[in-house]
């Protein structure tokens, strides 16, 4: 297994025509670690991954692939990993069963146990012909010829869409055991409840631009928890702590959000307060990620009032 | 206290047709283009073959040689029941006892491709959920389909029999020639419509309803080899049913009426049995494949083999075939041509060569353009291989874009080697069993293969276009029409030299007429080569659009 990061990228530029696809943006993965790339629907994440495929050629920033370029040198590098594509298409006359055995000689280390075990862990009756198979069961296909393949790094590109949410806890089990035994996998999503349960780090891009990346305990401090409280005393003196924001009041129920590094004062003031109650969250990767979004979706101004 | 429904109970039952008005009107809009060049066509063909007809075979001796011709094993297959030819072929009696085969054939395809569009296709793609979800009853797209069928073949036999009376044959034959086809459509579209509920995916209803066509076919062929006029066999096919007319010779209607009534049977039959089954799914269950790819299918040479294993077996299939017909009318069709000048000038290839060898090449030079057809439409499945997605997921794999292409070429130039070699093994075998001559089937194996090094330059053409300019790779198609309208309009047409030489196919030698010029191979062989590497260089450069 090769020294140095699984996945590294900085500054890549594509463009299709006049349209910039992905503009300097950074990724990096490391062996043994999950990594979420986050992003809404047309943000560049497929074209990042197809990047480093060696579909398509970088028209600028470097791209290093388990230390090689995968324009270059793409067939060397395909033998160490593993794809899922965003949408599967299967050729419609072959069976499941068929398909995965070809994808997984095609890389080279057949290990038909493994593929037996995927196929009953996946619910996948591997005899139907690829044309009858709904969605979800062809994004199985795909999963499982990948999940098979012993390889140093897993590209995912949206592996869920279609799954139901227990073949979801399923992939996400077996995410598991790939970090497990040391792989990397580089996990396109933008269902965050997914990436929160199994990634390590997260990179969410806009506009194929890096907007934020780092590990979640990261990426939470930048941000605020949610503080809901039940208390005898009267809760007004928060709401003149620094840090503090959008507090509303209703009968003894507090709630609030509250600045990672003005927790203690909070902390301080409530004891004071006769607490019957006390929930703290964390921010949610939703909220991280509404607070990169958010001006999208919502005038700021509007953001937080009830 | 008294108790008020919140829903409201479903007013009178509402009748099988709701919602056929409708639908109607989506699906002719939807169709419109499709079906307006399926009845142009077929109109215009009607139209050229009685003039083209009449003007090649202007007196009765040139007709009645033409009957000799067709009054052979291999005629009889791709003709009719042969009335007329005893007792003066006449232009009307040529038309029902040729023409309307083809015609036939083609109704009936259009039938079935357009009862299969609409009812199975748009269950598979889940747009019948969407339709059927609206006030729409369940067999209102089964309806809907056969009405169209009936509306297309209504309009096919219309302006077919508008093509031929206005060509000047008798009205009333001509009539019961129309209706005779476009009843024999509407007795497919019934069995495309049985085998939509039977099977649960488009293709496979499709494949079955062309398996009765073929079989239909087939029978009607084997039936009327053995007797003339046809024996008691070809009755089992419902397209002799429309031959047994006697059009233009003996004109009776009765034979239509057995089309009429099995037509109405197998639609009465379709909507019995769409009513006894779910939407989505066929009467009879799913095949099982296999659970694990066999040991074969281990690369990709090997997949785009099983892909295309079909296509391939069908084309050598098609191609053993013509070579056997026009092999077994070498000896008939040579003294027809020699009988009538304005034929023997289009065949003759070479002043001073035999009219048989110059026949013998001239049908193998039609080998090599249909060779050159299959050969570009099996580059170009690499195309919608990526189109598809389906490239993607085999490049991810440790697979060079070059191995891959050249794959796709290999195969392609494999597969072609055997359909020419299919035939020109046909042609020579049935000539050789017609003069026996065994000599004659080297002589038709080495015609048919001489035209691989053009057939080559084709399938490097189409590969340099996926290569380079992928968005243009249809273009291929038009390098391949521009050698069918040189190869065999060209003579007729007087095409200098050097416009024919612009097709691959104009540099192939005319053997048996010529002689073997390995030069001029040779070059086509270096060209197509160069081509291929082009094309590979190219691949591995460009993008693999999503």
């Amino acid at each position: 297994m090769s020294e140095g990061p699984a996945v590294a990228i900085r500054g890549l530029i594509k463009d299709f025509g006049d349209v910039r696809a992905v503009d300097s943006l950074d990724l990096a993965v490391e062996p043994g670690q999950v990594a979420g790339f986050l992003g809404p629907n047309g943000a560049g994440k497929s074209t990042t991954l197809r990047i480093l495929l060696g579909l398509l050629r970088a028209d600028s920033g470097t791209v290093c692939l388990l230390g090689g370029d995968p324009w270059t040198d793409a067939v060397a590098l395909h033998r160490r990993l593993a794809y899922v594509p965003g949408d599967v298409s299967l050729w419609p006359d072959l069976t499941g069963g068929e398909v995965i055995d070809l994808l997984i000689r095609l890389r080279g280390r057949p290990d038909s146990g493994r593929t037996t075990q995927l196929l009953e862990r996946f619910e996948l009756d591997p005899t139907q012909r690829a044309r009858s198979y709904s969605k979800g069961n062809r994004q199985k296909v795909a999963l499982v010829a990948a999940l098979a393949a012993d390889v140093e790094l897993l590209v995912l590109d949206e592996p869920t869409s279609g799954l139901d949410p227990l073949m979801e806890a399923v992939f996400i089990e077996c995410l598991r055991e790939a970090k497990d035994a040391g792989r990397a996998v580089l996990l396109s999503s933008h269902i965050l409840a997914e990436v929160e349960k199994a990634c390590d780090t997260v990179t969410i891009i806009r506009g194929g631009r890096t907007v934020e990346s780092g590990t979640l305990d990261q990426l939470r401090h930048l941000t605020r928890s949610t503080v809901t409280a039940v208390t005898g005393g009267d809760p007004a003196p928060l709401a003149a702590l620094p840090g503090v924001h959008d507090l509303s009041v209703d009968g003894h129920e507090v709630t609030f959000q509250v600045e990672n590094a003005a927790l203690p004062a909070v902390t301080g003031v409530l004891s004071g307060l006769d607490v019957r109650s006390l929930v703290c969250t964390p921010p949610s990767l939703e909220q991280l990620f509404l607070q990169h979004y958010g001006d999208e979706l919502a005038p700021p101004e509007s953001v937080g009032i009830r | 206290m008294s108790t008020r429904t919140l829903i409201d109970a479903p007013g009178p039952a509402a009748p099988s047709y709701a919602g056929v008005g409708a639908l109607l009107v989506a699906t002719l809009r939807r169709d419109r283009r499709r079906l307006l060049i399926w009845v142009l066509a077929l109109g215009g063909v009607s139209v050229y073959s009685t003039v083209a007809l009449g003007s090649v075979y202007p007196t009765a001796a040139d007709r009645q040689a033409r009957a000799a011709v067709v009054d052979t094993p291999a005629g009889i297959l791709l003709s009719g029941p042969g009335y007329g030819i005893p007792d003066g072929y006449t232009l009307g009696a040529m038309i029902a006892n040729e023409l309307s085969l083809s015609i036939t054939i083609a109704v009936a395809v259009m039938s079935i491709q357009l009862v299969v569009r609409h009812t199975r296709a748009e269950e598979e793609s889940g747009r019948a959920d969407l339709i059927l979800a609206g006030a729409v009853a369940r067999r209102a797209p089964l309806h809907t389909a056969l009405l169209m069928a009936g509306l297309a073949d209504l309009a096919v036999a219309v302006i077919v029999a508008a093509g031929l009376i206005g060509s000047g044959l008798t009205a009333l034959d001509s009539v019961a020639l129309a209706t005779g086809c476009a009843l024999t459509g509407l007795v497919f579209a019934g069995v495309a419509a049985v085998s939509a509920q039977l099977v649960g995916h488009a293709r496979t209803a499709a494949g079955a309803a062309f398996a009765v066509l073929g079989a239909a076919a087939s029978i009607r062929g084997v039936g009327d080899l053995v007797q003339d006029g046809g024996s008691a066999l070809s009755w089992f096919s419902p397209i002799a049913w429309a031959q047994q007319t006697r059009a233009f010779v003996d004109l009776r209607w009765p034979p239509l009426l057995l089309s009429a009534v099995v037509a109405a049977l197998l639609a009465l039959v379709a909507v019995r049995l769409s009513g006894r089954r779910d939407v989505g799914a066929g009467l009879l269950p799913p095949r099982r494949g296999r659970a694990a790819a066999s040991p074969l299918l281990s690369g990709v040479a090997p997949l785009l083999v099983r892909l295309q294993r079909g296509a391939i077996a069908g084309w050598v299939l098609a191609l053993l075939l013509a070579g056997v017909v026009f092999g077994s009318l070498h000896d008939s069709a040579t003294q027809m041509v020699a009988g009538n000048p304005r034929l023997a000038e289009a065949f003759t290839v070479e002043d001073g060569a035999s009219l048989a060898d110059s026949f013998a090449a001239a049908t193998a030079s039609y080998f090599g353009l249909l060779t050159a057809g299959f050969a570009v439409a099996s580059v170009l499945r690499l195309r919608s291989e990526e189109t598809a997605g389906r490239a993607e997921l085999l490049l991810s794999a440790p697979l060079d874009r070059r191995r891959l292409l050249a794959s796709v070429l290999a195969v392609t130039g494999g597969a072609a080697a055997l359909l020419l070699a299919a035939a020109g093994l046909g042609s020579g075998l049935a000539s050789a069993v017609v003069a026996g001559d065994v000599t004659s089937v080297g002589r038709g194996l080495g015609a048919a293969l001489v035209h691989l090094p053009a057939v080559l330059v084709s399938t490097g053409f189409t590969a340099l276009l996926l290569g380079l300019a992928p968005r243009l790779a249809g273009l291929a198609w038009a390098l391949l029409v521009y050698a069918v309208l040189a190869g065999v309009f060209g003579p007729l047409l007087g095409l200098p030299d050097r416009a024919l030489r612009l097709s691959p196919f104009g540099w192939v030698p005319a053997v048996p007429a010529e002689a073997v010029d390995v030069g001029s191979l040779a070059g086509l062989t270096l060209v197509a080569a160069v081509l291929g590497v082009l094309a590979a260089m190219g691949f591995r450069r460009r993008d693999i659009p999503a």
